[in-house]
């Protein structure tokens, strides 16, 4: 008993804010260097196991069972789990592929479009079971778990946590590190245009109509970092580590309306002028914010050019000047996220640019 | 075969150009009338019959009523506002975060607001010290009536930021 709890405590620290994030990059970077062997199919399956195995002994957590068995949040378990088969599908199918590539065999994929499958009665028969097995699914779970109503909505009482549904949980957890402005509309569009100007980016025409992971790495490391870390781990974090009031919480730990965390917030220009400088911050706004000011456009006009000259050379020489800084402003525009989170959890840091008088914030 | 009597069109004898017009514009008519029922029936609904709007001016009571140093929630589900007094003034605080508008809740032992949303926290006064809220809480604009009670006027705010909570208006000196 008394380990069983030590171990809970141990994951709760691991999933604070900071240790959370960090994992899960790391994770992430283990995913994609040790593909080859993770996703073996005796190793996928012992990892699937004891991922299992830890699921039901946390069951027997009153807390954990709490959040877990929340109408609102099962299809989040759901879908969990079909990303992380989904993943582990895709990444093997990478592995085998890359290494038929390397001894010049054709692929999976061009090996299985050799075959033929009859439509009838082997697709029919398949896709009709599967219907009536969803259907009978969504049934049970229509008349089984009832939907979370709650009581008439009063402007003046606002539900202690506050949650946006399920999709927009990663939105509403970068409102927590960047304006309204930002998160609510300037980060949206583009998502959205950016995920639409990929085609007209991408100039490597490997990898269609087949899994690879060696003939496009970058390509598939910046999606699944955008799509895997920032947008379903956020969504994940959003829906079960964040409690009332916005704060942390771990999957044992009781959503205790008074837990305190200090999130003493401090602006750059704070940070520069006082601390750094010692002086009290300037009655000038432009002056005030210069600092913050100087770093956004370093970051956004300096680092393009340098980056050019360095890691992503060869995108520039293959790309041209136009294709390269779209591509890599809207890089930066998803590296900004992280790099916020890290700011704000490591150095308190509140904003870059911080106007309030014009509701201007960075 | 030279005279061959042109073809009529017997079966539809009744339908002249004329009357064809008629029933068309007819036609046209009810349905652009029923076009413009429709959409004014679709606008009325943007002028509900009963709002319940809470009036701008109001009145809260004596200010002895008010403990010093407390924070008072008794006007938060009818007007949004609370009721802060410390030692010697009284301010009333716009119960509306200044991040996306939640409404954040007094946590008395924390002795701060704290919103449900995204996390932003203000002290007793109003100012924003943690989470993302860019700016501290509004405050409204209060008098003391002719009768001795205090009177909220919620159409004029005042914004800390743009240096206005120096406004004598915005606070009540308690003698
Ligand atoms: S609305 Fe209050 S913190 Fe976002």
């Amino acid at each position: 008993m008394e380990f069983a709890e030590k171990i809970k405590h141990f994951l709760d620290w691991l999933l604070g804010p900071v240790t959370f994030f960090l994992f899960s990059v790391i994770g992430f970077g283990a995913m994609i260097a040790f593909r080859g062997w993770w996703t073996r199919t005796p190793v996928a399956l012992s990892l699937f196991g004891l991922s299992v195995v830890v699921f039901l002994l946390s069951m027997t957590d009153a807390q954990f069972r709490v959040i877990i068995e929340k109408p609102d949040n099962i299809p989040i378990v759901i879908m969990l789990c079909s990303i992380g088969f989904l993943l582990w599908l895709a990444f093997r199918k990478m592995a085998i592929n890359d290494g038929l590539i390397e001894q010049g065999l054709p692929t999976i994929e061009a090996r299985e479009s050799k075959k033929r499958v009859m439509c009838w009665p082997d697709l029919i028969y398949s896709e009709f079971l599967i219907a009536i097995l969803v259907t009978i699914a969504l049934l049970w779970w229509a008349i089984e778990i009832k939907a979370p109503l709650e009581e008439p909505a009063n402007p003046a009482v606002t539900p202690n946590p506050s949650k946006a549904p399920w999709y927009f949980l990663g939105l509403q957890e970068m409102l927590v590190y960047y304006d309204p402005w930002l998160a609510g509309v300037v980060f949206p569009t583009l998502i959205i245009g950016g995920l639409q100007a990929i085609p007209y980016i991408d100039m490597n025409t490997k990898g269609n109509g087949y899994f690879t992971f060696k003939e496009r790495p970058f390509a598939i490391t910046v999606y699944l970092f955008g799509f895997i870390v920032l947008w379903v781990l956020l969504i994940m974090l959003g829906t079960f580590l964040r409690g009332p009031n916005w704060s942390f919480f771990g999957f044992f730990e009781y959503w205790d309306i008074h837990k305190l965390t200090s999130l003493n917030n401090v602006n750059l220009s704070e940070y520069f002028w006082n601390t750094w400088l010692g002086m009290p911050l300037p009655e000038n706004i432009f002056l005030r914010e210069l600092p913050g000011f100087a770093v956004v456009i370093f970051y956004f006009a300096a680092l393009p050019p340098i980056l050019a000259n360095t890691v992503f050379k060869r995108f520039f020489i293959e790309c041209g000047f136009i294709r390269y800084n779209v591509m890599a402003n809207l890089f930066l525009f998803m590296a900004a996220l992280p790099i916020k989170m890290a700011l704000r959890w490591l150095f308190n840091l509140k904003y870059i640019v911080g106007i309030p008088e014009w509701f201007f914030n960075i | 075969m030279a005279s061959t009597t042109p073809p009529t069109r017997t079966a539809n004898a009744q339908l002249t150009r004329r009357s064809f017009l008629e029933s068309v514009s007819t036609g046209w008519f009810i349905f652009t009338a029923a076009c413009i029922a429709g959409l004014s029936a679709t606008a009325r609904f943007f002028f509900p019959n009963d709002l319940f709007e809470p009036p701008t001016r109001f009145k809260i009571g004596l200010p002895e009523n008010y403990a010093p140093n407390s924070v008072d929630e008794n006007w938060k589900a009818k007007y949004r506002i609370w009721v802060v007094r410390d030692g010697e003034k009284i301010v009333i605080l716009n119960a509306t975060c200044t991040h996306l508008g939640c409404t954040p809740n007094w946590l008395l032992t924390e002795g701060k607001f704290k919103c449900p949303c995204h996390g932003s926290g203000f002290y007793r006064d109003g100012i924003n010290f943690e989470g993302p809220a860019p700016r501290p809480l509004e405050r409204f604009k209060l008098s003391l009536a002719a009768d001795g009670q205090i009177e909220v006027d919620k159409s004029r705010k005042y914004q800390k930021e743009l240096g206005q909570w120096n406004d004598p208006d915005s606070f009540l000196k308690i003698s």
